[in-house]
């Protein structure tokens, strides 16, 4: 640089860097990456079978055609029936709802008792509990399976509803578990000192400061409800198979000439509730998997 | 010349102004300390002369160069922070010399410099430890060991003791003045507590309200504060202050503030209107004199080799130092007087001393 | 527990309990145990109390489905958390650049994590196959021999389920990543730029091994889900061709119900579990030795 050249004063001067580019290239292909199949989905549903047959996976197509959609919703056939996913919809909606429901309310429950009151053996079946995350779903079945039918409770609503809670309460335990033990405890002894006993405590001090993991566990509990399929195949019973089964059902049991395009227009069918809560729910999605995540 | 320089500096986050058209010069060897409350922008005068922040106008100088667009690793400047700031997982001897180790110097000269540090910090014993089984004062040593192994022109330190109790504070503010000394470094510090800024510094820059209100030295801003902010920040227990205003009296001017009035020195004949009175505690006088004015004990707090008296003169409260030798309880009446050369007043609204 | 004295609310809170130490005792301790007993008999369709000793572990070990499942955890499992944790931290460590976009970037990373693992394998399915997927696009653009047909070959199989479990993974790293990375102190980065440390050795010998915790803690999530690897194997692959994708708990569900083989499926689910427990039990231990070392 030759003297009496620029005098540096305020800010530096910004060079465009071969680094800042390489950023950037490489977030671009990853997100082509990630972005790849759900571009492939979105057009092959749309194409009729013709063009499918004609052309390739990344053609645009010439003739978009909402017909695999309906198709796909009303008249698919999933194993012995053909009336579509709809049927699959609502029972992953009746299935869901309930099973979300009581596995909060009781994980709620859990966390509260096990963060602010000394039972003796509480500290001894949480740790089982924990252990219970650990297990896989498969080492359960068999007893399950006995344990179920037993009470009534296999191959129908009340049966995966009761499996969905069962291994929901370990994740569910822990994440309001790790919230109460959060919240200052000066609160829950003020009350004591009111007189206010287990209940009235929850009720009226505890479960108003909930909002926040509400809803982080409502997010995390129903998506993994909605996307379960093998406890769905097992225990819900011929009438009530989730979503995701008769999606499995119909794709991989057909014969014939498999109709491509309305069978990725089921699939994104059953992916939309899902990835509905999850762009609504941002930040909130990410809380729910970060909470998750803290394992003691 | 100015060991470091900052020339018409204007900082800005966004359109948020921090700093505005401030020169600072340091003369090198010197220990300037950067003292006020948070918020009055000195953090961010340190961390813009160490290259951290930019600004949006206006000139860095350190020594003979310009570096004002310059990375902090090329401005000759080492810095201590507030938490320490060590790399977790790294021994103490790896963080002394991880600077040095990505600069490519060669490892004997680097054991050689981490080595001389440590001795001294005392912290030749602690080399294989890794920040974790260290206490806080023997970390905070370990960050100034860092910024010693570099070499450099420039000390910059953020606040460094805020974190430690009272009692460490003390023992490493003392190392730090001998560690100036031994090295007579150029030592730029940034602290909200004034202890700290009177005991170590050769300059204090007192900042408020993004702006140097004084640039002086201890003694100076102790004895003759350039307004009121200055004034009260400094010294413990607080000065004694009372609004007011100044009218000319028979036997020269005076201040008045109700029932109160107290002769001032001739240098405010000229002044008048409204005015704030300070005067600090060890500065108010019990005994007799002309001037006198007779006042009511109302509590006492004995503080050891003290004693924080507050009495009422005409019924305005002043607090005053006297021994602990001197017994006074609730309700005695005493004669105070004001020693004139201690007396300040304060323009009333700019706050600037008269 | 010293002085410990019967309150109304520690009763009503043991009551509230209840249901869930129910479970626990009698489904996960009671259970668990029930069928490792089980898997000590004949049973065959229903579970009968006829004791074999050790037959059907026998059985089962010989058993070339059973051992090729083995093999596919133990490859699957390395393969794909190894691969999903160099992703998602580097995803991380990109979008940690104060990059513009960032919240786009981060859901587009995301959303697969929350599709379903049956949404997940079909799709993929039909992005690896031969006639109309990836070989057939490259094909199509003038490529005539370009092959890639791995998933429907006996060896390569596999790796088209560590594929797409990556592509429905690596965002849920990629957030703990990013959570533990900025979770560090911001003056260690201050300090990082006094001493002139560049950018990529910050990362490497400052900031990873600080967020060794959310390695950790991705990598343990990741196994659980290795483990209960299903869903994916069987919208993908169904276990084919052949048996070169099947999964142990494929197997465990097939002879406990297509199959009809009780004995068989709680040996191995039991198996699976003494298995298990093998890797995470002295883990535990060692993790909590070392922090009562530490303390």
């Amino acid at each position: 640089m030759s003297a009496g050249a620029i005098v540096p004063e305020g800010p530096r001067p910004r060079h465009f860097g071969w680094a800042r580019l390489g950023i950037y290239a490489f977030l671009i292909v990853a997100a082509l990456f990630f972005l790849f199949p759900l571009y492939v989905m979105v057009l092959t549903s749309l194409e009729p079978m013709a063009e499918i047959r004609m052309g390739g996976l990344l053609a645009w197509p010439s003739d978009p055609t909402v017909e695999p959609w309906i198709k796909a919703w009303t008249s698919a056939c999933t194993g012995l029936r053909c009336e579509g996913l709809r049927v699959g919809f609502w029972n992953s909606v009746i299935i869901t709802i309930p099973s979300a429901v009581l596995a909060i309310l009781l994980g709620m429950i859990n966390g509260y008792a096990l963060s602010f009151w000394r039972v003796p053996w509480a500290n001894w079946m949480f740790a089982i509990l924990m252990f219970g995350t650990f297990i896989p779903y498969q080492v359960l079945f068999y007893p399950l399976v006995r344990i179920a039918s037993t009470l009534g409770l296999f191959g129908n609503l009340g049966g995966i509803v009761f499996v969905q809670v069962v291994f929901a309460l370990p994740v569910m335990t822990l994440l309001f578990r790790n919230y109460y033990a959060s919240l200052p405890e000066e609160l829950f002894k003020a009350a004591r000192v009111d007189g206010a006993g287990f209940w009235r405590t929850w009720f009226s001090i505890m479960l108003p400061l909930s909002g926040p993991m509400l809803v982080v566990a409502c997010i995390l509990k129903v998506t993994n409800t909605w996307n379960d399929y093998i406890l769905g195949l097992i225990f819900a019973g011929r009438d009530n198979l989730p979503m995701t089964v008769q999606l499995n059902n119909m794709v991989n049991s057909t014969l014939g000439e498999r109709e491509y395009n309305m069978e990725m227009a089921a699939t994104l069918l059953t992916a939309l509730v899902p990835l509905v809560i999850y762009f609504v729910s941002g930040r909130w999605f990410v809380r729910g998997i970060a909470a998750g995540a803290v394992k003691g | 010349m100015s060991q470091v320089s900052v020339r018409k500096v204007d900082i800005a986050f966004g359109s948020v102004p921090v700093l505005e058209q401030l020169d600072l010069e340091v003369a090198p060897g010197e220990f300037l300390v950067l003292l006020g409350p948070s918020g009055c922008g000195k953090s961010t005068l340190l961390n813009a002369i160490a290259g951290l922040l930019g600004v949006s106008r206006g000139q860095v100088w350190i020594g003979d160069r310009n570096v004002t667009w310059a990375e902090p690793k090329d401005r000759g400047i080492a810095m201590v922070f507030q938490s320490y700031a060590l790399y977790p997982q790294m021994t103490v001897a790896q963080n002394m010399g991880f600077g040095l180790k990505i600069a490519g110097r060669p490892r004997e000269e680097v054991d050689r410099r981490v080595r001389e540090a440590a001795a001294m910090l005392q912290l030749t014993t602690l080399l294989g430890r890794k920040p974790a089984a260290l206490s806080g004062g023997q970390r905070q040593r370990v960050a100034i060991g860092r910024a010693l192994v570099r070499d450099v022109g420039v000390f910059l330190f953020d606040e460094p003791l805020s974190n430690l109790d009272a009692q460490l504070r003390n023992e490493l503010r003392v190392e730090i003045k001998r560690l100036h000394q031994q090295l007579g470094t150029t030592m730029i510090y940034v602290t909200h507590d004034q202890i700290e800024a009177l005991t170590l510094a050769d300059r204090i820059a007192v900042m408020k309200d993004r702006t140097i209100q004084q640039l002086a030295t201890p003694e100076e801003i102790y004895l003759r504060p350039a307004n009121r902010f200055v004034a009260g920040f400094v010294g413990s227990p607080a000065m004694n202050f009372h609004a007011g205003a100044i009218e000319a009296g028979k036997s020269g001017p005076a201040f008045r503030r109700g029932e109160l009035s107290l002769p001032l020195p001739d240098r405010f004949r000229d002044a008048g209107g409204a005015v704030e009175l300070g005067i600090r505690p060890e500065h108010i006088v019990i005994g007799t004199g002309a001037d006198a004015l007779p006042a009511a004990v109302e509590m006492v707090e004995p503080m050891g080799a003290e004693t924080l008296v507050w009495a009422r003169v005409a019924d305005e409260p002043f607090s005053l130092r006297v021994e602990h030798t001197v017994k006074l309880r609730p309700g005695d009446r005493i004669d105070l007087s004001f020693p004139g050369e201690n007396v300040h007043v304060f323009r009333a609204g700019t706050g600037k001393r008269l | 527990m010293a002085g410990f004295r019967w309150k109304t609310g520690t009763v009503a809170a043991a009551i509230a309990l209840l249901p869930t130490a129910c479970v626990v005792l009698f489904l996960f301790v009671g259970g668990t145990g029930w069928a490792a007993l089980v898997s000590l008999t004949s049973s065959k369709m229903l579970a009968n109390w006829n004791f074999v000793g050790f037959q059907q572990y026998a059985t089962l070990f010989s058993n070339p489905r059973w051992l090729t499942s083995l093999a596919n955890m133990v490859i699957f499992g390395l393969t794909y958390i190894g691969s999903t944790l160099v992703v998602g931290f580097l995803l991380a460590i990109f979008l940690d650049q104060r990059v513009k976009g960032e919240s786009v970037f981060r859901t587009i990373f995301l959303y697969s994590y929350a599709t379903s693992f049956i949404v997940v394998g079909l799709v993929w399915r039909w992005i690896f196959n031969p006639g109309m997927g990836i070989q057939d696009v490259v094909r199509d653009l003038g490529f005539a021999s370009f092959t890639f047909d791995w998933i429907v070959n006996q060896r390569m199989a596999i790796f088209t389920i560590v594929i797409a479990a990556i592509w429905h993974g690596a965002g849920l790293v990629m957030v703990i990543a990013l959570a533990g990375i900025r979770g560090v102190d911001a003056e260690i980065w201050k300090a990082l730029k006094v001493d002139g440390v560049p950018a990529w050795r910050a990362y490497l010998h400052v900031i990873l091994p600080t967020v060794r915790g959310s390695i950790l803690t991705a990598a343990v999530l990741m196994m659980i889900g290795v483990v209960r690897l299903y869903d994916l194997v069987v919208a993908m692959t169904n276990g084919g061709p052949g048996s070169a994708t099947e999964v142990p708990a494929k197997f465990i569900v097939d002879n406990l119900f297509e199959r009809q083989n009780i004995g068989l499926a709680t040996a191995a689910s039991t198996s699976l579990l003494v298995m298990l427990l093998a890797v995470i039990v002295p883990w535990l231990l060692l993790g909590n030795a070392r922090r009562r070392s530490r303390a």
